[in-house]
């Protein structure tokens, strides 16, 4: 690697940390990045001279601290303090001020710039593109890109947000543990709307998509680090591990979806597929079940299963019983429906979700299943307007397509086949 | 002799690589140890899941106590490692130097072997990735 590019790498990984702390000096998320960002332009100029310092992540917040303060004194016309050049030299202060930020500090600081984006006045779209900007440090630009708004609009929507958290008083004392526990609840559901985001959703672009699914796995994987022995944390990175490990046969050539039962199981990646299951493995020695464990534990059955009719649907099931227990959803029970129609059959499936219409009349999902057991039972005309619902909820391109496979099979045995096809909505 | 070379380096760092940034490196590095393989010299190589995937057992209590985590919290955490026969400490640093360059930063500690057993019977290193 050049020696820029490894400049950088350092730069992108510490800033979450080093930005936390310099967050928990000056009590200011502007003021915050102003500093972290003239850390990094000292840290341009300084390292590739002097080689990297020993912690990165220590040396930005020692030095975005200096500069910030420096600022403040110049202003007021006071001495400047010294060069970093002369400080990075006293590396006593260094490992000292390393000591300092130790893990128990940076955990909590990591934990409050996070949560800190997760303010409850803001929707979660707000949350996430916040997060991505402050926390990964991605540009305005890629952000707008990824959620498919324009630059200016979201740079507005940023420091709206910005301005409401600044309104509000952010918690600087260090959480107890039941309220570390609550905020790390808060922050793993930000993240995982971050990966899904990126998963299923309506970046065009297949490279943003699976930045945002990697930003998301990376922050997952810094908490874990932080908080190594909470089972939902572990369960949550080992969710996003193996719904990423599908990610090359998730989509066929032409962008079209590939459903999991479709997929070229050589495609999946196999080391994460590995690390996910080894840390259900950890997660499931606390025996403290949670939702992100349950839903990693179905993913590892698919990831097991050699081929999809291997498929254990029986355990799939139990588990989805045990998270509709733990955490009652419609949303869950239609997912629980897929693993019903493979062990029991359509009909039973078709029963299972046909209470669920009322709440989940708006979701594409519940159409495209409908659609799929009416299809699978013959009911054609109801399966064609199940479907034709769904693409009209669609949420990308990518979605209706799918469903329009579904129709045109319909249309191929379908008398009125020609006809229907003409009307499809696009 | 038999050489350990312990590959140090920042997960954070390291995880937050691009993909094609890691079949790069993957990629040179490979080129040296296959280098290393045409001499004669390359003994098992292990690149190592997070330390997130980790777990300690400290043996010095009764009963011995399941941590999460790895051992040691460090700024650098142990990513993998290379066994290679060398004919010295100059060889060993000189290989280093080798895979250091295919991979620039965090640290490698050299240290000889006293003891590697070969693999037991029917052991197939393969089976992770099953």
């Amino acid at each position: 690697m050049t020696q820029a590019a490894w400049i950088e790498a350092a730069l992108t990984s510490a800033r979450p940390q080093a930005l936390a702390a310099l967050l928990r000096y000056f009590r200011d998320l502007d003021t915050a990045e102003e500093a972290f960002q003239d850390a990094c332009l000292r840290a341009l100029k300084t390292w590739p001279q002097k080689g990297p310092p020993r912690d990165p992540t220590a040396w930005l917040v020692f030095v975005g601290r200096n500069v910030a303060i420096d600022a403040v004194r110049r202003r007021s016309k006071l001495q400047e303090l010294p060069p970093e050049e002369v400080l990075t030299d006293l590396d006593d202060t260094e490992s000292e001020l390393v000591e300092r930020l130790d893990s128990a500090d940076y955990r909590d600081d990591l934990l409050r710039l996070l949560f800190v984006c997760c303010h409850p006045d803001l929707p979660p779209p707000q949350q996430i593109a916040l997060a991505l900007r402050v926390v990964s440090g991605l540009s305005v630009q890629q952000i707008a890109r990824a959620f498919l708004v324009g630059e200016a609009a979201l740079e507005q929507r940023i420091t709206r947000a910005k301005s409401r958290i600044a309104a509000s008083a952010v918690p600087f004392d260090t959480p107890s543990p039941a309220e570390r526990t609550a905020r790390l609840g808060v922050v793993a559901t930000m993240i995982y709307l971050l990966f899904n985001e990126g998963y299923s959703s309506t970046a065009e672009s297949t490279a943003l998509r699976k930045q945002l699914c990697e930003e998301a796995i990376r922050l997952a994987r810094l908490l874990l680090r932080l908080f190594p022995g909470e089972p939902e944390m572990m369960g949550l990175v080992a969710l996003l591990l193996l719904q990423h490990a599908r990610s090359a046969a998730r989509l066929d050539a032409n962008g079209a979806i590939v459903l999991l039962e479709d997929q070229d199981r050589e495609l999946w990646d196999r080391t994460l597929i590995a690390e996910g299951l080894a840390l259900i493995d950890k997660a499931v020695r606390h025996r403290q079940p949670g939702a992100y464990q349950i839903q990693a534990a179905i993913a590892a059955l698919h990831s097991r299963a050699p081929c999809a009719a291997d498929t254990d649907w029986a355990q799939i099931d139990l588990l989805y019983a045990a998270l509709e227990r733990l955490q009652p959803s419609p949303v869950v029970t239609l997912n629980r429906s897929v693993a019903i129609a493979k062990t029991r059959g359509p009909e039973a499936a078709l029963a299972m979700i046909e209470p669920l219409g009322a709440r989940l009349s708006g979701y594409f999902h519940f159409h495209g299943a409908r659609g799929a057991y009416l299809q699978q039972l013959g009911r054609e005309d109801e399966a064609r307007d199940a479907f034709q619902r769904a693409i009209s909820l669609a949420g990308s391109a990518a979605e209706a397509a799918h469903i329009r496979l579904h129709l045109d099979q319909l249309a191929k045995r379908s008398a009125h086949g020609t006809a229907l096809a003409g009307n499809r909505p696009e | 002799m038999l050489y350990a070379i312990l590959c140090y380096n920042s997960e954070d760092v390291v995880y937050s690589w691009p993909k094609e940034h890691d079949d790069a490196v993957m990629a040179r590095l490979s080129a040296v140890q296959q280098k290393l393989a045409g001499a004669g010299r390359l003994g098992p190589v292990a690149r190592l899941m997070p330390t997130t995937t980790a777990t300690t057992l400290r043996k010095d209590r009764e009963p011995a106590l399941v941590i999460d985590g790895p051992f040691a919290e460090t700024k650098e955490q142990l990513l993998g490692f290379y066994i290679v026969e060398c004919e010295g400490l100059e060889q060993a640093l000189e290989t280093a130097r080798e895979l250091g360059n295919a991979n620039p930063g965090g640290a490698y500690e050299i240290r000889p072997v006293a003891v590697l057993n070969p693999p037991g019977p029917g052991f197939d290193s393969r089976s992770g990735k099953r």
